[in-house]
């Protein structure tokens, strides 16, 4: 607090109150972390399994309907908890309200972007024969 | 951003030198030294202390200097025996209460003793704690209730009383809030761990009535969920409680009310 902050300590202590919100941020990243776990390892799995296989082969294994669709929920996982977490990073440590907006505007935009490519990669090898 | 380096007005210059002549057992101590009075940057003092002759804590040591070798040297301190919190300070790179740190528990060599940790600071070791007792004021601690009051003393099972053992003996002293790295970068906002635990102790109370209003005013992303378990809490606190557990508890009962 500066010398110039005239207020009463229980002014700022009090704040704008309680947002009423929060714990769905919280239990949504508890709920994709422990998701991540088995989806994580399958696709380390997976991606190991392929380090040296043709495109041929690689393009049939991730076209098989069970590793599509682990795919896409390894990836809209993945980026749902990604900006649940960089959400907190953002709110800790930038403190300058505009630049705070931007990330967190930056990180929705690209993590949207992301995921939608990422499905669609999925998408176009799985339904195309 | 953060800030991650000191203002130039906030850089640490080396200090004065009290050496102890002819002392059979000295023990070094560097303390921290600022004066809200003389514009100058704070200092770190030099103050040599004859072991033979000082009590065995480090505010004995923090009195001896102030009584007997640097009487500018400013400090709080109260019961000397670990129950009013006033004491708490950076010893030894811990946060700690005074009184109840023993100075042959410090590492060897120099002992250093800094205010609390990220807060403004009145004068040398006294730091301004208005903003925490504002915080603890704002979650109201203190028995609500809506049933009228009773003719005699609102009862308590042994094992109801029992759930605010480890939550009740908090003094407040905030080396727990001031040792947490949210509460460093957002402590305008997030309540720390001291004002939580405080808080869960009036939710976990089975004589107090208003614990989902309770709940709602700590419903928030900042008041409550800057905690990210770093546990640095549990590790300083003076008197052995845990207030990470209590944040937890509180976590836990918000994710229970929602279903």
């Amino acid at each position: 607090m500066t010398a110039k902050d005239l207020r009463n300590p229980i002014k700022v202590a009090r704040g704008l109150g309680s947002s009423q919100s929060g714990v769905g941020h919280w239990w949504t990243q508890r709920v994709t972390a422990v998701a991540l776990i088995p989806l994580g390892i399958w696709f380390v799995f997976v991606v190991v399994s392929l380090a040296h296989s043709d495109f041929a082969h690689a393009h049939a294994v991730v076209a098989r309907p069970w590793n599509a669709l682990l795919l896409i929920a390894f990836v809209l996982t993945m980026f749902w908890h990604a900006v649940l977490g960089l959400q907190v990073v953002v709110e800790d440590y930038v403190h300058v309200r505009w630049k705070a907006v931007a990330w967190l505007l930056a990180i929705k935009f690209l993590a949207v972007l992301g995921a939608l490519a990422g499905v669609l990669a999925v998408l176009r090898i799985a339904l195309t024969p | 951003m953060a800030e991650f380096s000191l203002p130039k007005n906030s850089k640490i210059q080396p200090g004065k030198h009290y050496p102890a002549k002819g002392a059979k057992n000295p023990r070094t101590f560097r303390i921290y030294r600022w004066s809200p009075d003389d514009g100058k940057n704070p200092r770190i003092d030099t103050y040599e202390v004859d072991m033979a002759a000082c009590g065995p804590m480090v505010l004995d040591a923090l009195l001896k200097i102030k009584n007997e070798i640097d009487p500018t040297l400013t400090l709080r301190r109260s019961c000397r025996e670990g129950i009013c919190g006033s004491c708490a300070m950076n010893i030894d790179g811990t946060n700690t209460l005074a009184c109840t740190r023993a100075i042959d528990e410090c590492a060897s060599g120099d002992v250093k003793i800094y205010p609390l940790p990220h807060m403004p600071v009145v004068k040398d070791l006294v730091p301004d704690l208005s903003h925490f007792y504002a915080q603890f004021a704002s979650i109201k601690p203190w028995l609500r209730t809506q049933s009228p009051a009773p003719d005699r003393e609102r009862l308590q099972s042994p094992e109801e009383r029992k759930k605010i053992d480890g939550l009740y003996e908090c003094i407040l002293c905030a080396c727990c809030s001031t040792s947490c790295p949210s509460y460093w970068w957002n402590g305008e906002k997030y309540l720390g761990p001291a004002i939580l635990l405080q808080a869960y102790r009036w939710i976990v109370d089975s004589r107090d009535e208003d614990t989902g209003a309770r709940l709602d005013d700590l419903e928030d992303p900042f008041k409550l969920y800057r905690c990210h378990t770093i546990m640095n809490c549990t590790r300083t606190c003076p008197k052995g409680l845990n207030p990470a557990k209590a944040i937890a508890e509180i976590k836990k009962l918000m994710v229970e009310r929602r279903g």
